[in-house]
C-alpha cells in the first residue's frame, strides 16, 4: 500500500467515525453510530424489547392453551386492538382466542424469540460489544457495514411488527412459513396481493441481510483484527464462539434468504417453485402453474434452520464459558477440546437439517446419514458441556449472579441436550414428532439454556457498559424463581408429548378428547394431583405468568442500576483475565488508553506459585520477550 | 411398557412394531436419566464443595486423569450401539419392508383443510386412477370412475376403519396443504404432502377405537381437526367392508358413497 493511500485511509477513518477526542453529533453518536459498542447496545436493548414483545404473545397463547373457553380480560383485549384488531372481534372468537389469532401469534413468537431476539441479543449485542475488546482491536473491521446491519435488522423488526396493522394480520403459518400453507393463506382476498406472509418474507429478506452483514464482520474482525500476541489459541472462547457463529450464518442463511424470495415470487408472480401440480384448495383447483416441490422449501428452510440452532446456542454457551472460569477462579477446564469440538460442531451443524423432516416419507439411506450426523453431532455437545461442568471442580467459586445464571444454564442446557437424543432416531420419531416433547426439548435448549447464558452476560457484562453494578438482591429475585418457572413450564409438555399432545393447537389439545381427558399416570399423582392431562395446560400457564412477574425485578434493576447501580471502583470489577476488563470503564471511542498486548492465555486464574489468583492476558511475565506479531497497520489508536 | 414410559404418561400402544419403537424410547430415556443424574450430582458436589467460603483458593488444575475421557467413550459406543443395532435395521423394515401378502389391507388418507377423506380400494384389492381435476363435491378424491378398478372404490370422511391384526397399508397425501396423520397409539406418524403420495404400514393389536392427530399446522382450525381411527374385529370389518362397497351395476355408486349415501350390501366378498 502507497504511503498516500495509506495516509489517505487514515484520514478517512478519522472522517467517518473519529476518535473520542473529536466532537460527534447525537446522531452519530446515539443513533447512526458507527461505535462497536454503541450497536451491541443498540442491538441488544432493540432485542430484549423484542424478546418482551414475543414472550408477551406467548401469555396469549398459554392463556387460549390453557382456558380456550374463558374471554380474555378487558385489558388484555385492548393489546389485540391496538395491534390491528381494530376493535372489533375480527381476531376474537367472542372475546376468546381464535385459531387464526393463536397461529398468528405463534408464527410471530418463534419468529421474534429466534430472528428479533435471541439471535440478535446472542451474536449481534455482545458479540458486537465484546469481540472487539476481547481481541484487543479499537473497532469491528466495517464499522459502516455494522451500522448497515442493525439498521437492517431495525427496518425488519419494524416490518415485523407492522404486519400485524396488514388487513390480513400478520404471518399465520408457522415460524417455518411452509410452502403451500403460506402460498395459500389469504391468497384469495382482495388485499391478497400485500398480505402478512407477504410483509414475512421481505421482512426476513431484510433480517437475513443484516445477519450477514454481521457475519462478515465479525468474521473480517477476528481473522484480522486481533491484537499483538492475541494467536488463535489465546483467544477467550467467547471469539471462538463468535468466529464459529459468524461462518454459520454467514454459510446457511443465503439458502433462506433465496426461499424466501423464491416463495416470494411464488406470491406475487406466479411462480410454482414450492407448489405442487393439482392443488386443490376449499374443492377449488388452485390456479397455479404447479410443478413445484413443497419439500424443496423445507430443505432450504432447514438449511439454515438447524445452523441456526447453533447460532442461537453458541453465544450463550461461550458467554457461560467467560463467566464460569471468571467465578470458579480456575481455568477453562479442556480449553482445547472446546475449540476443537466446537469447530466440529459448527462444521457437523451443516449436515443435520434432514433430522426435522424424518416423517415426509425418508428412504432408509437418507434417514441413515441424517441419524449417523444427528447422533455425532451430541459429541462435541457433549464435550463442550462437560468441559464446562468439570471447569467448576477444583475452584474457589464466588455466587454471584452471573454465575448463578451460568450455572443454571449447564443442567438446564443438560435437559435440552439430552431430550432431543431419542428425536434423533427416525423410529423415535414416529411417536414424537411435532408433539409438545419436541416442544419441551428446544424450549429447554433456548430459554433456560440460552436465555440464562445471555442473562448471565448482561449481568457480567453490565458494569463494563456502564460503570456500575447490578443490583445484587434484584438479580436473585429474578433469577430464582424464574429457575423454577422455567421447569414448571417446560417440564409437564415432555409428559403432554409422551401422551400424544400434538403442537399448535390454540385449544391445548381438547379436541382429541380421548388423549386429553386420560388421567394422568398414578406416579405423578403427588404432584400434579389427581387430573387429566389437560391439567397440565393450567399448570404451565399458571408457570408463565409468574415468569412474567419475575422478570419486573430484572427490567427495574436493568434501568435503575444504569443510572443508580453502585458504582465500581476498579475497571476490572470481576478481576477477570480477558482483555475487554483492560479499557477504561465503560471503553471510549476506540476502547484502548494504550496498545492492548496479550502475552498470555485466556484464563490463567490461579496459577501456582503466584499470590494473585488471576493474571489477566495483558501482565508481562518478567524476561517475557514482546509477541512477535505486529498488529495490521492503520489499525490501533495511539 | 417400561417404567420410565409409563412415569412419563406414554400413550396406549396398539400396533405390532409399536412396541419395539417404545423399548427404544424406555432405552434411551434410561441413557438420559444416568446422564443427567451423574451430571447433577457432579454439578452438585462441585458447587457445594468448592464454594469460596471452603476452599478459598482455586487450585488451577481442576480434574486430571483420564475419567472424562472414559465417560465421553462410554457415551459414543451407546450411542453407536442404539444406531447400527436399533435405529438403523428398526428404520429399514419401516420403510424397506412393505408387507406383500395378500391379506394387507389397502388404504389411501387425502388430507384438506381440516379433515381427512378415506379411499378404499374395494374387493378388488386395486385403487381407481385419481386426478385433482376431478374432484368435486360428489367426488372428494378425485376418483376417475372411467377406470375400471374405480368400479368398487369408495370413500369414508373423518373415519380410518380397519381391521384387527391385519397389516395395513395407508397412502399418504394432501389436497391443499401439508398435513400429518398421526395415529398416536399406532406409533404412525407421517406427512401428508399435496403432490406425492407417501406410504406407511403397520399392524394393529387391539380393537377400539383412538383419536387421529393433525400432527402439521394446516391453518386455523388445524387445532380441531380431528378424525377417528376404528380397529373392528375381522369379521365385522369384513361385513362393514360389504356394507360400503358399491353395487358394481351402478356405475355412480362411489360417489353416493362419497356423499354419505350407503351403499346396497352385496353379496361379493370382502376380500
Amino acid at each position: 500500500m502507497s504511503a498516500a493511500a495509506t495516509a489517505h485511509d487514515t484520514h478517512d477513518h478519522h472522517g467517518d467515525h473519529g476518535h473520542d477526542h473529536h466532537e460527534q453529533s447525537f446522531l452519530s453518536k446515539y443513533v447512526f453510530s458507527t461505535d462497536h459498542k454503541w450497536i451491541g447496545i443498540q442491538y441488544g436493548i432493540t432485542s430484549l424489547l423484542f424478546l418482551a414483545f414475543g414472550f408477551m404473545l406467548m401469555l396469549y397463547m398459554r392463556w387460549s392453551i390453557a382456558y380456550p373457553d374463558k374471554e380474555l380480560a378487558g385489558w388484555a383485549k385492548t393489546f389485540i386492538d391496538l395491534l390491528g384488531g381494530g376493535g372489533s372481534d375480527r381476531w376474537l372468537n367472542e372475546g376468546r382466542v381464535s385459531g387464526e389469532l393463536y397461529n398468528m401469534f405463534g408464527a410471530m413468537h418463534g419468529t421474534i424469540m429466534v430472528f428479533l431476539g435471541v439471535v440478535p441479543l446472542g451474536f449481534a449485542a455482545f458479540g458486537n460489544y465484546v469481540t472487539p475488546l476481547q481481541i484487543g482491536t479499537i473497532d469491528m473491521a466495517f464499522p459502516r457495514l455494522n451500522m448497515a446491519s442493525y439498521w437492517a435488522f431495525f427496518v425488519g423488526g419494524v416490518l415485523m411488527l407492522a404486519s400485524f396493522f396488514l388487513p390480513s394480520g400478520a404471518a399465520q403459518s408457522g415460524w417455518t412459513n411452509y410452502s403451500p400453507l403460506a402460498g395459500i393463506t389469504h391468497a384469495s382476498e382482495p388485499w391478497s396481493f400485500w398480505n402478512g406472509q407477504t410483509q414475512w418474507l421481505v421482512a426476513m429478506a431484510m433480517l437475513i441481510t443484516s445477519s450477514l452483514l454481521g457475519a462478515v464482520n465479525v468474521l473480517a474482525t477476528i481473522i484480522n483484527l486481533r491484537t499483538r500476541g492475541m494467536t488463535w489459541m489465546r483467544m477467550p472462547f467467547f471469539v471462538w464462539g463468535m468466529l464459529v457463529t459468524g461462518f454459520l450464518l454467514l454459510l446457511a442463511f443465503p439458502p433462506l434468504e433465496v426461499a424466501a424470495l423464491m416463495q416470494l415470487s411464488d406470491r406475487l408472480f406466479g411462480s410454482s417453485f414450492f407448489m405442487p401440480t393439482g392443488l386443490v384448495v376449499n374443492g377449488q383447483l388452485w390456479n397455479v402453474s404447479g410443478g413445484g416441490s413443497p419439500l424443496l422449501y423445507q430443505h432450504l428452510f432447514w438449511f439454515l434452520g438447524h445452523p441456526e440452532v447453533y447460532v442461537i446456542l453458541l453465544p450463550a454457551i461461550s458467554i457461560v464459558a467467560e463467566v464460569i472460569p471468571a467465578n470458579t477462579r480456575n481455568p477453562l477446564w479442556g480449553y482445547k477440546s472446546m475449540v476443537y469440538g466446537v469447530l466440529v460442531l459448527g462444521f457437523l451443524s451443516f449436515i443435520v437439517w434432514a433430522h426435522h423432516m424424518y416423517m415426509t416419507g425418508m428412504g432408509s439411506v437418507i434417514t441413515t446419514f441424517f441419524q449417523t450426523t444427528t447422533v455425532l453431532i451430541s459429541i462435541p455437545s457433549v464435550i463442550l458441556l462437560t468441559c464446562l461442568m468439570i471447569s467448576l471442580w477444583g475452584g474457589s467459586i464466588r455466587f454471584t449472579v452471573p454465575m448463578l445464571f451460568a450455572t443454571a444454564f449447564l443442567p438446564m442446557f443438560g435437559i435440552g441436550g439430552l431430550t432431543g437424543l431419542p428425536l434423533a432416531f427416525a423410529l423415535v420419531d414416529l411417536h414424537l414428532h411435532d408433539t409438545y416433547y419436541v416442544i419441551g426439548h428446544f424450549h429447554y435448549v433456548v430459554a433456560p439454556g440460552v436465555l440464562f447464558g445471555l442473562f448471565a452476560g448482561i449481568y457480567h457484562w453490565f458494569p463494563k457498559m456502564t460503570g456500575r453494578m447490578m443490583n445484587n438482591f434484584l438479580g436473585h429475585l429474578h433469577f430464582w424463581p424464574t429457575l423454577v418457572c422455567m421447569n414448571v413450564v417446560f417440564a409437564p409438555m415432555m409428559i403432554q408429548g409422551m401422551h400424544g399432545f400434538h403442537r399448535r393447537a390454540y385449544n391445548g389439545g381438547r379436541t382429541y378428547e380421548e388423549i386429553a381427558n386420560d388421567m394422568l399416570p398414578e406416579q405423578l399423582w403427588w404432584l400434579f394431583g389427581k387430573n387429566n392431562y389437560l391439567f397440565l395446560n393450567e399448570v404451565m400457564t399458571t408457570g408463565a405468568i409468574v415468569m412474567a412477574v419475575a422478570q419486573i425485578p430484572f427490567i427495574i434493576n436493568f434501568f435503575w442500576s444504569i443510572w443508580g447501580g453502585r458504582q465500581i471502583t476498579s475497571d476490572n470489577p470481576w478481576q477477570a483475565t480477558t482483555m475487554e476488563w483492560n479499557t477504561p470503564t465503560p471503553p471510549p471511542h476506540g476502547n484502548f488508553i494504550k496498545e492492548p498486548v496479550a502475552y498470555r492465555g485466556p484464563y490463567e486464574y490461579s496459577l501456582p506459585g503466584v499470590e494473585s489468583d488471576y493474571t489477566p492476558q495483558w501482565e508481562k511475565s518478567p524476561g517475557q520477550p514482546e509477541p512477535v506479531i505486529a498488529a495490521l497497520p492503520g489499525t490501533h489508536h495511539h | 411398557m417400561g417404567i420410565l414410559n409409563q412415569w412419563m404418561g406414554i400413550a396406549d400402544l396398539a400396533s405390532e412394531h409399536g412396541v419395539v419403537v417404545d423399548q427404544l424410547l424406555e432405552f434411551v430415556h434410561w441413557f438420559m436419566l444416568i446422564l443427567g443424574a451423574g451430571w447433577a450430582i457432579f454439578i452438585a458436589v462441585a458447587l457445594y464443595k468448592f464454594r469460596r467460603s471452603k476452599n478459598p483458593r482455586a487450585n488451577h488444575y481442576g480434574i486430571q486423569g483420564h475419567a472424562t475421557t472414559h465417560i465421553e467413550v462410554g457415551v459414543i459406543i451407546t450411542e453407536a450401539v442404539l444406531l447400527l443395532g436399533f435405529a438403523y435395521p428398526l428404520w429399514s423394515r419401516r420403510v424397506d419392508g412393505f408387507p406383500t401378502d395378500s391379506t394387507v389391507v389397502r388404504v389411501r388418507a387425502v388430507g384438506e383443510q381440516y379433515r381427512w377423506w378415506f379411499h378404499y380400494c374395494g374387493p378388488d384389492g386395486k385403487f381407481g386412477r385419481v386426478d385433482s381435476l376431478l374432484v368435486s363435491s360428489t367426488n372428494p378424491v378425485g376418483i376417475d370412475m372411467a377406470d375400471p378398478n374405480a368400479k368398487d372404490d369408495f370413500t369414508d370422511l373423518n373415519t380410518l376403519t380397519i381391521p384387527l391384526g391385519e397389516k395395513v397399508i395407508v397412502g399418504i397425501t394432501a389436497k391443499d396443504v401439508i398435513h400429518n396423520l398421526a395415529l398416536v397409539p399406532m406409533r404412525i406418524a407421517q406427512d401428508a404432502i399435496p403432490g406425492t403420495e407417501a406410504h406407511v404400514w403397520f399392524t394393529p393389536q387391539k380393537v377400539g377405537a383412538w383419536d387421529i392427530v393433525c400432527g402439521q399446522l394446516c391453518g386455523s382450525g388445524h387445532g380441531v381437526m380431528r378424525s377417528t381411527l376404528e380397529v373392528k374385529s375381522p369379521d365385522e370389518f369384513a361385513t362393514w367392508y360389504k356394507e360400503k362397497t358399491p353395487a358394481p351395476a351402478a356405475a355412480p355408486a362411489a360417489q353416493q358413497a362419497a356423499a354419505g349415501v350407503v351403499a346396497p350390501v352385496v353379496a361379493t366378498a370382502a376380500r
